[in-house]
């Protein structure tokens, strides 16, 4: 039999944001560049995210966030995804995240921050380059 | 990753990341999913599989997150798996069913998973049945299978369900579209969904003419239901009709229908591995390259390649059978 395998990535937008312009325009380009792309909806909670992502499989999240609680919601993430044993999953982020927090943020294991104007293909390019390998 | 045989212990004891990991296993269509089917089909046959379709838009994420709540209202435990087509241009799917369930995604007795179409030497109804099959042997009560209503593959997948629920909704175009798809047999449950909007009376009745030839000579009658899937009016008695359904296949006819399904899974089966088979034979003996440049020189057809292909390849066989 020949394998089929495909990346799967999770859109996920965590907190109290009012729209998705941008999650929407990430999740259709990495569904364009063949992969496939579960989208949660608006205001989930951490723990939503990361149930998520444990019962879809997935290689890669891609969180997205407007309201700048990305302090206080990202490291709850990280934390959760690291006690359900996520923790071979990629994590990139994007939205708008101040600069001066991206060294925290990485050192919390997101792998990448995107700004706003970031050309998609920059992020399928991130996305394809880091994926995690599997055995 | 860990081996199949610890994944497979996992999903047996209801482990969600185990039951995760075994259903990527059956999408990613290797020989390990055969080995982790075998391993689980003994402790499969226990759940009662429901299969949800309909047009897109007609309400059916909204209306199974309301049935599963109602399931778990009553003790049961659940596990969704959403059918989304892959795109045929890039390869890629948008898997969006979960926009609707979000809620019920922390419920430790529910499981939700999402699969992509795909192009699937097996045919995707096959790696539904499998997927089905990890839910039912994790010990999920109720199983649900979600399904666009769109066309003959769609009907295959929502083969696998033993009680089969197709949705309509008024303003989505006439009942004709619904009998096109080939939709109208294969129902055990009628919904009409967004019965709050006007013409849904209308739309209970078309169904309804045409139910009656259907349900003419079964022994189970088609009901019609009306729903409004966001308020969650009808769902009560959706599910109880549901149950009702269940008990009439435990009375009546479970034999027969198993038997059914036990055929037409093994006939599955052996097409897969025959034609799996026959091609890698061929490939290793050049035949398959050789026929394909003859194709693409028109200097034969497809049917006739293949015909021949298979006469040489079971000449024998034939003719052992005939003396």
């Amino acid at each position: 039999m020949q394998g089929t395998r495909k990346i799967r990535v999770l859109i996920a937008k965590p907190g109290l944001d009012s729209h998705d312009r941008g999650a929407k325009v990430v999740a259709r380009a990495l569904r364009d560049a063949g992969m496939e792309v579960i989208y949660t909806g608006l205001r989930q909670t951490p723990e939503q995210i990361v149930e998520t992502a444990l019962q879809e499989d997935v290689d890669v999240i891609g969180l997205s966030i407007l309201s700048g609680a990305h302090k206080a919601l990202f490291p709850r993430i990280m934390e959760l995804l690291k006690q359900k044993g996520l923790t071979d999953v990629m994590v990139f982020a994007g939205g708008i995240i101040p600069k001066e927090d991206i060294p925290e943020l990485k050192k919390l294991g997101i792998k990448g921050i995107f700004g706003p104007g970031t050309p998609t293909e920059t992020i399928i390019q991130f996305t394809l380059e880091n994926v995690p390998e599997r055995t | 990753m860990p081996k199949t045989e610890e994944i497979v212990q996992g999903v047996l004891t209801g482990d969600r990341r185990s039951i995760a990991r075994a259903i990527t296993i059956i999408e990613n269509d290797t020989a390990e999913a055969q080995k982790l089917i075998a391993q689980i089909y003994p402790h499969t046959g226990k759940a009662h599989i429901i299969g949800l379709t309909g047009p897109g838009g007609s309400g059916k994420s909204t209306l199974i997150e309301k049935i599963v709540r109602e399931y778990r209202q009553r003790g049961k435990t659940v596990g969704v798996v959403a059918v989304d087509p892959t795109s045929p241009f890039t390869g890629g799917a948008f898997l969006g069913d979960r926009i609707r369930m979000q809620e019920l995604s922390t419920d430790q007795g529910v499981f939700i998973r999402s699969m992509a179409t795909r192009n699937y030497l097996g045919g995707i109804a096959k790696a539904t049945k499998d997927a089905v099959k990890v839910l039912d042997a994790a010990g999920k009560d109720i199983v649900i299978v979600e399904t666009v209503g769109a066309g003959q593959s769609e009907v295959e997948i929502i083969k696998v369900a033993q009680t089969v629920v197709v949705i309509h909704a008024p303003g989505l175009g006439d009942e004709i579209q619904a009998i096109k798809a080939g939709l109208m047999e294969i129902a055990d449950i009628f919904v009409v969904n967004k019965a709050d909007r006007e013409n849904a009376d209308k739309a209970v009745m078309d169904i309804q003419a045409i139910m009656q030839l259907n349900n003419k000579e079964k022994a189970w009658k088609t009901p019609i239901l009306k729903t409004v899937a966001l308020t969650g009016e009808g769902v009560l008695q959706l599910v109880e009709k549901l149950e009702e359904h269940k008990q009439f296949l435990e009375k009546e006819m479970k034999r027969e229908k198993s038997l059914l399904r036990a055929e037409s899974e093994l006939v599955e089966a052996l097409k897969d591995q025959a034609v799996n088979a026959i091609i890698e034979e061929l490939k290793k003996e050049g035949k398959f390259e050789e026929f394909l440049q003859k194709i693409l020189k028109k200097q034969i057809d497809p049917a006739s390649a293949a015909e021949k292909l298979l006469h040489k390849k079971f000449k024998r066989a034939a003719s052992d059978a005939e003396t």
